[in-house]
């Protein structure tokens, strides 16, 4: 093969191979901006935009963890932790479940009350450690028949 | 960049994967359901509410009003509660908005446009108390489930709309018509479109009230769209949950409506008295049709320190459903004597009443202003929180304020 003939082969190649480069480039660049602006290719749902659900890709961020608790859901940092922000945050927020204090049975009882009739999915082997997470961080305590006024802040009333 | 973006529409598992993040926990998730661990939104903002009202949940949306927050005559949109079971609807047209009204007892179904309501039935305006049938749930005890709302969950604001019942004739009810159930636009919790959010109503001797209403202003101004732009079921007295926001239909049942969450334990009670924590079988419980006598006090707020000798002047609501109050005390010795308040009779029937009383104390110290109505049939409020049930719905215990004389 002639030189010149070698280089022309290398040249053409070299184009071409620039070229399906550069379009591989571009179409992975379209497909990381679709990933990121779904809007790109797809216009969202309004549904979709109000409730932007997370900020970090680890669950349990590094950081989140103050004085025991995972701040950005305020669960009580212990064990089952992941499984319960994972299975127990998709619907509503945290708050609906910190909210709540039940014994084990109780807390059985609103997870098959969500599953019959609320779309909630079998929790699997995944059951057991919510429960015990549940039973143990948000159980009942006795309250009485009427509770004392608390935490009052006290003001000086001044015209009448 | 916006990962937040990203996760939303991979999934979590597809996301875990990418990312290498142990994916064993979410063997079991649905893909497209993502935990939600981040604030939704400014609730103060978005729905124009004071900073002072309480969010117990942000999704959904879930915030009630303190008592002093509830002085006014007419509750203003920035005090009023927010109930939802689901998502509120995003994107409202309208121009195009119908409501549809069928169901097996319908004589000729038929859809109206806002227009059409507006225009061709009367409107009335009426003051209509809201409570949702959970307020002051968080006093049961064993702990029933649910929000747990305190004393907030209550509004009398002004309602504007024609009446249910003019729209009914105008349709043509059948003789079998027992119920009418409620259909809105608001979204389940799961995103799934085959299921309702809530689907409620009330027997047709509700439904064919006066003052029952299709209402499409709050206020004299459009309803806002948390409390259900726009148009709303207005029931007042009755559990709020049967005032169906976001309305697009209504359906004439010839059996008590099956919608969601008609069904037992939701917003029903033991229909025979349970000791506390007790088991309940579904086909003993009953629907919550009035709400109970209530009452509150708006002023002042609780922990006033006057000086010995002043007066306190106190005043605030009281409510009972279906009924009209009829006395109005208060006590400032834990219920061992009672002094009788000045009670205005309702504006309008279903309107919350007013009080007041100028209240002197004997020495210095430490005191609870409760305050106890009674109804029209001379049932008042217990000082202890009254039967326990599953849900904990209907506590009407005297509302009370801490006062110290100095
Ligand atoms: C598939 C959606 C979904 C998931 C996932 C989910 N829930 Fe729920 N949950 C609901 C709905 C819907 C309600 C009713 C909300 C309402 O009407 O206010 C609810 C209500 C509740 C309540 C209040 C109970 C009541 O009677 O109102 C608690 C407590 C609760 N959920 C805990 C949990 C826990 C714990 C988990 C995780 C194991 C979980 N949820 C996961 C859909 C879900």
């Amino acid at each position: 093969m002639h030189y010149e003939e070698f280089k022309k082969i290398v040249k053409r190649t070299y184009v071409v191979l620039s070229l399906f480069f550069g379009l591989l480039l571009i179409i992975a660049g379209g497909l990381v901006y679709e990933m990121l602006y779904p809007s790109f290719l797809i216009t969202e749902t309004d549904q979709d935009i109000v409730y932007e659900p997370i900020e970090n890709l680890e669950v349990i961020g590094k950081n989140d963890i103050k004085n025991g608790i995972h701040e950005p859901t305020g669960f009580v940092d212990a064990n089952g932790l992941e499984q319960v922000v994972i299975n127990c945050t998709p619907c509503h927020s945290a708050k609906l479940v910190t909210q709540n204090r039940a014994t084990r049975e109780g807390w059985i009882g609103i997870i098959r009350w969500m599953q019959e009739t609320q779309n909630l999915w079998d929790l699997g082997a995944n059951e057991a450690v919510i429960v015990d997470y549940l039973a143990t961080h948000y159980a009942p305590e006795n309250k009485g028949r009427r509770e004392l006024l608390n935490n009052i802040e006290w003001y000086d009333l001044k015209d009448k | 960049m916006d990962r937040r973006k990203f996760i939303k529409e991979a999934g979590l598992a597809t996301a875990a994967s990418v990312v290498g993040l142990d994916i064993v926990f979410s063997s079991t998730l649905p893909e497209n359901y993502i935990p939600l661990v981040k604030e939704p939104g400014n609730p103060y903002k978005l729905f124009g509410i004071d900073p002072e009202m309480t969010v117990l949940n942000n999704k959904p949306w879930n915030i009630e009003a303190k008592a002093h927050l509830l002085d006014d005559k007419i509750t203003p949109n920035k005090y009023m509660f927010v109930r939802n079971n689901g998502l509120i609807p995003q994107s409202i047209d309208v121009s195009n908005w119908e409501l549809v009204i069928d169901g097996e007892s319908v004589v000729k179904p038929r859809t109206y446009s806002l227009q059409e309501l507006k225009t061709k039935f009367k409107q009335y305006s009426y003051q209509l108390t809201l409570e949702c049938g959970g307020n002051g749930r968080s006093e049961f005890n064993p702990p029933a489930k649910g929000n747990q709302w305190t004393v907030g969950a209550v509004s009398c604001a002004k309602w504007t709309g024609v009446r249910l019942r003019d729209i009914l004739e105008d349709v043509g009810v059948k003789e079998d018509a027992v119920y009418i159930g409620y259909h809105g636009a608001d979204v389940h919790l799961s995103k799934d479109p085959n299921k309702e959010a809530i689907s409620r109503g009330v027997p047709m001797y509700k439904a064919l009230q006066n003052e029952t209403l299709l209402a499409f202003k709050m206020n004299d101004k459009d309803i806002p769209l948390a409390h259900g732009y726009p148009l709303r079921l207005i029931a007042g007295g009755w559990p709020a949950s049967a005032s169906g926001k976001w309305l697009n239909r209504i359906s004439i049942r010839n059996k008590i409506h099956d919608g969601a969450k008609m069904k037992a334990p939701s917003y029903s009670v033991p229909c025979h008295a349970v000791a506390p924590g007790e088991k309940v079988k579904e086909s003993d419980m009953c629907i919550i049709e009035s709400m109970p006598v209530k009452s509150l006090i708006t002023y002042p707020k609780t922990g006033a320190m006057i000086e010995a000798g002043s007066k306190l002047e106190i005043r605030g609501h009281a409510w009972a459903g279906e009924l009209e109050v009829a006395k109005m005390e208060y006590s400032i010795d834990f219920g061992a004597t009672w002094k009788t308040c000045a009670l205005d009779r309702p504006t309008n029937r279903l309107a919350w009443q007013h009080f007041r009383a100028s209240v002197e104390f004997p020495q210095k110290g430490y005191y609870e202003v409760w305050a106890r109505a009674t109804d029209e049939k001379g049932v008042c409020q217990p000082m202890l929180v009254p039967g326990w049930n599953p849900k904990g719905y209907l506590n009407n215990a005297c509302h009370r304020i801490a006062v110290k004389i100095k």
